[in-house]
């Protein structure tokens, strides 16, 4: 795999809260184009892992390298860096004072410098994309879960993304609703969408994922291609964790 | 910056003896005043809280009616006006044979419109406790009384506590409005240094460090008093 | 009880106007000095670095100490020995209101803020917006959304306050009342006529603050 191909790359990262170790030596890489599914129990520090490719959580060591620029480094311009990469949150966080089209044009217009049209333009064209072209108008508060989650994903590829991270996209979401947002993350993917998802759907995994990492205490357990991982999975704590989540 | 320093000014004679007597009448109101406002706001958002519809009119009226004129207004009401609208006898007797007048006007009007601001504090004390709380007591055949005297105050109290605080200190604060009508408080007297001495930065400071001096105590000993009566598992709000 | 003649009030209604003029003018820029220098302050609490949050804690602290007349005798005081020339009283009293409310203001202002959930802080950093563009278009537009009936409420109390100008003598309305009752030996009813005022408006207001306050709980 030719080194450029590197969209993310983490080496050997350390944190702590405290006395608590929450990320232990990790290290991995993600190409261009891969998807990448994030798994483990509750307190893995998966989340963690995941905010600190943008920067949102710091680490007390290792290096992380989005597209060649370090995160790590402490002269790296954030702001600039975290604009390339959109993130979606478990709680959706669409900004409620302001309407679903006014959401996304926002970094767009602050960030990008893109004039009130343009963003507007992209805005609806990324609406159609997620299916919620008729709610250009509405307040988060009155969208449902699923509604507002795909909303979270149009603001975060307004924004032109090199790559997509995910935390627990649909994880407050009512059962009847996760597939309309998985939905749209696998279009995504088969798009060629560099994507990093935290998540306990494993069915997506198995649908879209090219390597699922498996994590616990902070630590990487496993880090396989995904039929390998589905298909016989090497560690026992990853066996018992898939034997309990597929028995659903 | 045309000024003559000098900080001695305040430790000489009779300036020294002005401020500790100026001090002594802000303390006195200030306590007279909070013992006012204390009973009877503790009076009043029983009222408030109250079943009987009746008592809670009475004590809304109250709240509204002093919470809505500026205290200084107040002060001059009572001051001014509350001796002319009395009978002849009556009016006489507060106009020259009260003692200390200015004084007692300025504790009883800053006593009355605290007693307002306590009024809501307790309710919101006895709001906190809760309706359940309440109800529980009544369902063990308690009166209205004995579920108050037993359940509702003393923990609204306790929980009540940092706010309270805060507003004795607003009561040592409000003392200075006293200056208005006569009473040569510390900050009256401040000005008082000011104007005989021209040596007004001096007598301010000293001013704003007692000022600023009580109520770090007074805030510094309720968070020690909280901590010891805050109820086991429960946390206590932060001052307001 | 003796006659009671409320006829000087129309017969004075132009002092008494200027009067009023200048309680609700020194109000409405005590609160919009307050609120600006409020939120800046407020701003400076919740920054990372402990000397800026230090300072602001310490100011608001120390306001919050003192009565608001010594406040304003310092700054009648002051400003003319700074400014090197008698200064008019308003100047001085408006900047001792700014400066004493503000302190009150920062701290409804950080609870505001405090109020808004961490999540729109990181959704607004993760799209790439710098912490003062995250402030001003995500997280103070719901704090103060949250937060206008309190500020109001404060707005009450600040025009209950300015008629502590009585001890400088600006004329506000108080004052221009109490000209009034000594000149023409009117003192029960021109008090009694402010307080009314006062009564009126502030009550109105409350009740207006009360009922945005339960249009916002509806909103929600």
């Amino acid at each position: 795999m030719n080194k450029k191909d590197n969209m993310i790359k983490m080496k050997s990262v350390n944190k702590w809260y405290g006395k608590i170790q929450v990320l232990n030596d990790c290290s991995l890489e993600v190409s261009k184009g891969e998807v990448i599914v994030v798994c483990g129990p509750s307190g893995s520090g998966k989340s963690t892992l995941i905010k600190t490719i943008n920067g949102l959580e710091s680490v007390k060591s290792g290096e992380i390298t989005v597209s060649g620029i370090s995160v790590t480094n402490k002269s790296t311009d954030l702001d600039q860096m975290r604009s390339k990469i959109g993130m979606v949150f478990q709680n959706f966080e669409l900004f409620p004072h302001m309407n679903v089209t006014e959401n996304i044009k926002l970094g767009q217009m602050k960030v990008l410098g893109r004039t009130d049209e343009e963003a507007d333009h992209k805005a609806k064209a990324l609406l159609e994309r997620v299916g919620l072209t008729e709610h250009a108008e509405k307040y988060p508060s009155q969208l449902s879960g699923g509604q507002q989650q795909r909303v979270a994903i149009a603001r975060g590829l307004a924004m032109e993304p090199m790559a997509m991270l995910f935390d627990e996209p649909t994880s407050a979401l009512d059962p009847e609703m996760i597939n309309e947002v998985l939905d749209v993350m696998v279009k995504l993917a088969k798009e060629g969408m560099t994507m990093m998802v935290v998540t306990h759907e494993m069915g997506f995994a198995r649908k879209v994922a090219d390597r699922v990492i498996f994590m616990d205490y902070g630590k990487i357990i496993e880090d396989a291609p995904s039929q390998d991982f589905f298909g016989s999975p090497r560690s026992d704590r990853a066996q018992e964790f898939l034997s309990k989540i597929l028995n659903h | 910056m045309n000024y003559n320093w000098d900080w001695g000014i305040l430790f000489r004679d009779p300036y020294l003896g002005w401020m500790i007597s100026a001090l002594g009448w802000t303390i006195l109101i200030s306590i007279l005043a909070w013992i006012i406002a204390f009973s009877l706001g503790s009076i009043l958002g029983i009222f408030r809280t109250s079943s009987k519809k009746s008592l809670r009119l009475i004590a809304t009226c109250y709240v509204e009616l002093f919470r809505n004129i500026p205290l200084l207004v107040q002060i001059f009401l009572w001051y001014f006006v509350f001796p002319e609208l009395l009978t002849d006898d009556w009016s006489r007797w507060v106009k020259r044979d009260m003692p200390y007048p200015a004084l007692t006007t300025a504790i009883i009007s800053i006593g009355l419109y605290t007693a307002s601001r306590v009024c809501e504090q307790v309710r919101s004390g006895i709001n906190a406790v809760g309706e359940d709380q309440r109800q529980a007591g009544r369902a063990i055949g308690m009166t209205e009384v004995q579920v108050y005297k037993y359940v509702l105050l003393p923990n609204a109290y306790r929980i009540i506590l940092p706010p309270l605080t805060s507003e004795f200190l607003t009561i040592f604060k409000n003392s200075s409005l006293a200056l208005t009508i006569g009473v040569i408080e510390l900050t009256a007297m401040t000005r008082q240094i000011e104007e005989y001495t021209f040596q007004g930065f001096e007598a301010f400071t000293a001013a704003t460090i007692i000022y600023s001096l009580v109520t770090f105590t007074v805030m510094a000993l309720m968070q020690q008093i909280d901590r010891r009566t805050a109820l086991p598992g429960s946390f206590s709000k932060g001052a307001s | 009880m003796f006659e009671l003649d409320f006829s000087v009030i129309p017969a004075n209604s132009s002092l008494l106007w200027e009067g009023i003029k200048m309680t609700f003018l020194l109000t409405g820029l005590a609160i919009v000095g307050g609120i600006i220098l409020g939120t800046f302050l407020a701003l400076l609490r919740i920054a990372k670095i402990p000397v800026l949050s230090q300072f602001s804690a310490a100011y608001v602290n120390f306001f919050r100490s003192l009565p608001l007349i010594l406040v304003i005798f310092w700054l009648f005081f002051l400003v003319p020995l700074i400014v090197g020339r008698p200064v008019g009283a308003f100047s001085s009293v408006l900047v001792a209101f700014i400066l004493f409310e503000a302190a009150y203001y920062s701290e409804i202002i950080r609870a505001g803020i405090n109020s808004v959930r961490l999540g729109q802080l990181a959704a607004a950093r993760a799209m790439g917006l710098t912490y003062i563009q995250s402030m001003r278009y995500v997280i103070l537009p719901q704090a103060f959304r949250a937060m206008t009936p309190i500020l109001l409420t404060q707005a009450i109390i600040l025009f209950q306050d300015t008629s502590l100008v009585y001890v400088v003598g600006l004329r506000d309305f108080l004052v221009s009342a109490e000209i009034v009752a000594n000149r023409d030996q009117r003192l029960v009813e021109m008090f009694l006529f402010v307080a009314l005022v006062y009564f009126v408006f502030c009550f109105a207001a409350s009740l207006g603050v009360k009922y945005l306050q339960k249009r916002i709980n509806n909103e929600l």
